[in-house]
């Protein structure tokens, strides 16, 4: 009952110098609206890259050979992985990025994702308007293609484009299908491709390597029994050589997106945290500053029997007070910031209660560590000293 | 009659560099309860450390002090602080009121540090400014006061924790000399009703307002004289 009047004189005090007071909170304003926003940014990057990676398909493997000095994979490889225990499906991929597409004198860059029926399940990709491939379009080397938001914004103005023409490399491909939008992710637009057969694309391009496979586990367990089988089956294949090859699997990507966007925050956060120091720095100094011009007044509550810890308590309640205001600000302000950084540049932003918690509590850390030494130097004043000081 | 204060060849020296300076020496000096004392002398003279070791303000050098029986000889900051908190009730020349804080408040400030509860420290706030007819002030600032209500509040505050003295430092210094008696007027009514009270002053004139006059020079008491009455200060060097 005694620290509640403490707390209200300290109010009155901090109260009758709005601007002083204000401006020594805002380092600690600045260090946790920094704190704040950064987190955000951060854990809201994180949840999109999950979601993301889980929209990818689950129970997902994928096989890239990395070596450019091996030949790629042939189709008895598709055929020897397709009977391994665990798989469900298993969708080669030939992807050719940067390729000029045309329709009629509208042209446009885009990458083509050359596969089979298959891959559309894996990836979980469907289509808004038209059809996927079917094996007869593999095996027919049909000129088809299936494309994405993008293209039909690009190129066919936002009308329908079913049964149109597009123009890869010189050859004509009639669009079949348009793919749901699926938004930007990690990789750029995952509406800027077009689909075409697998067969029809290695004449095209002249190429027989399939460097990339698409696998899909039949259930989670057996997503790393799979994952198993494929190490083993890879290793044979390059004679031990693991550099030539990586196999992916979901878990794994996921834990090094989280690795990697954990270590940005907690980089930020170093950031955040040297602010924050210089704003505890500014605390400390004014609190200097209201010691000595305080002196008379720490005399008067000396002679009147304040204990040297009563001195103490009340400069160290009073400079954890402006720090809390300073970081209630902080938390108002930086709340603001993530919210416009969303809303004006569309970034993923995430507030969790525990950050908020955590920066106000550390707030309130960083007011009484710097309080410490001036509230020190209060409480040890001699009160004839101080009673005689004008 | 109690003795509440006795000074035993109290001694108080400072050291500056290498020079030593005796502000008092050896003095001797007993109060007893309900006394009216005036202490006087040229300034210099020693009566501000002897108020602040009777204030146990400071510590002396040598010699022994019993306050109320206890001695202060060894004590530390805190328990002095808790002395002077619950023994000593402190009135200054000019006031020494905290500004930002209402009247009110000033005078609950001493109760709040001995740990009354701020309920009642509220109540026996409010009846120590009613008896000095402050009511109607109690959410005023000090500086909207005058200085003659400034000294009241004051007394107020050093009355609130009924302690064992009341020790005026100049009191009526900053006051003109009407606004002077009325505050002398209530000193002399607080000792008619039982408090001890200790006046420091250079001012022969306010001194004889007591009923006791203990003169100091260089750091000795020259004089010690005490009167049955009030006002009948005979003869007295100033």
């Amino acid at each position: 009952m005694r620290s509640l009047t403490l707390i209200k004189m300290s109010f009155s005090s901090i109260a009758s110098n709005k601007l002083r007071t204000f401006l020594t909170m805002l380092g600690i304003i600045i260090g946790i609206s920094s704190v704040i926003t950064l987190v955000a940014l951060g854990e809201g990057t994180k949840k999109q890259v999950q979601e993301q990676i889980e929209s990818l398909g689950t129970n997902l493997i994928t096989v890239n050979i990395t070596s450019r000095r091996t030949a790629g994979l042939s189709d008895e490889d598709i055929e020897l992985i397709k009977t391994k225990p665990g798989i469900k499906n298993v969708a080669p991929l030939l992807n050719q990025s940067g390729i000029i597409v045309k329709n009629g004198s509208k042209t446009y860059t885009t990458s083509i994702e050359a596969s089979t029926p298959e891959y559309f399940g894996i990836r979980k990709l469907e289509v808004e308007n038209g059809r996927i491939l079917d094996n007869s379009d593999i095996e027919g080397r049909g000129n088809v293609a299936i494309i994405g938001q993008d293209i039909v914004k690009e190129l066919y103005s936002l009308q329908n484009p079913i049964g149109q023409k597009v123009t890869i490399q010189g050859v004509d491909f009639t669009i079949i299908g348009v793919l749901k939008s699926q938004g930007s992710s990690v990789g750029g637009s995952g509406d800027d491709r077009i689909i075409i057969p697998i067969s029809t694309a290695k004449r095209l391009f002249k190429t027989d390597e399939v460097r990339s496979i698409y696998i899909e586990g039949s259930s989670k367990d057996d997503t790393q029994l799979a994952r198993g089988y494929l190490e083993l089956y890879f290793n044979r294949r390059f004679k031990g050589d693991t550099s030539q090859y990586r196999v992916f699997d979901q878990t794994s990507l996921l834990e090094t997106a989280t690795k990697t966007t954990e270590s940005m925050t907690l980089m930020l956060m170093g950031i955040a945290a040297i602010s924050l120091l210089v704003g505890g720095i500014g605390i400390m100094n004014i609190m200097l500053v209201a010691v000595v011009e305080r002196t008379r007044e720490i005399g008067i509550r000396k002679a009147l029997g304040a204990k040297r810890k009563n001195i103490m308590a009340q400069f160290l309640i009073e400079s954890a007070t402006v720090s809390l205001m300073g970081g209630k600000l902080g938390v108002a302000f930086g709340y603001l910031l993530a919210n416009s950084l969303k809303t004006v540049l569309s970034m993923s932003v995430y507030i969790s209660l525990n950050v908020v918690v955590f920066a106000l509590l550390f707030s309130i850390f960083v007011g009484v560590f710097f309080g410490i030494y001036p509230a020190s130097r209060a409480s040890k004043l001699n009160p004839i000293d101080a009673l005689r000081y004008e | 009659m109690n003795k509440v204060i006795i000074m035993k060849s109290v001694s108080k020296v400072y050291a500056t560099g290498k020079n030593t300076y005796r502000a008092l020496n050896g003095v001797n000096l007993e109060i007893d309860t309900g006394e009216f004392v005036a202490i006087v002398g040229p300034s210099g003279a020693g009566k501000s450390t002897i108020m602040n070791i009777i204030g146990c303000l400071d510590t002396l050098s040598e010699g022994e002090y019993y306050l109320d029986g206890t001695s202060i000889g060894n004590m530390n900051d805190n328990q002095l602080a808790d002395i002077r908190n619950r023994k000593i009730g402190f009135i200054f020349q000019n006031y020494n009121l905290i500004n930002k804080l209402n009247i009110l408040e000033n005078v609950e400030l001493p109760l709040i540090y001995m740990g009354v509860s701020p309920k009642e420290a509220r109540e026996r706030a409010i009846e120590a400014l009613k008896k000095l007819g402050l009511e109607g002030h109690l959410k005023h600032k000090p500086t909207e006061l005058s200085g003659g209500q400034m000294q009241r509040v004051a007394i107020a505050r050093a009355i609130v924790t009924k302690p064992e003295i009341i020790l005026a430092d100049e009191p009526t210094g900053a006051l003109d000399t009407k606004t002077g008696e009325e505050v002398l007027n209530i000193l002399k009514q607080l000792n008619k009703e039982g408090n001890t009270i200790i006046l420091i002053t250079h001012d022969m004139n306010i001194a004889k307002n007591a009923k006791r006059i203990v003169t100091v020079r260089d750091g000795e008491i020259v004089s010690d004289s005490k009167f049955e009455k009030y006002e009948e200060v005979g003869v007295c060097e100033a």
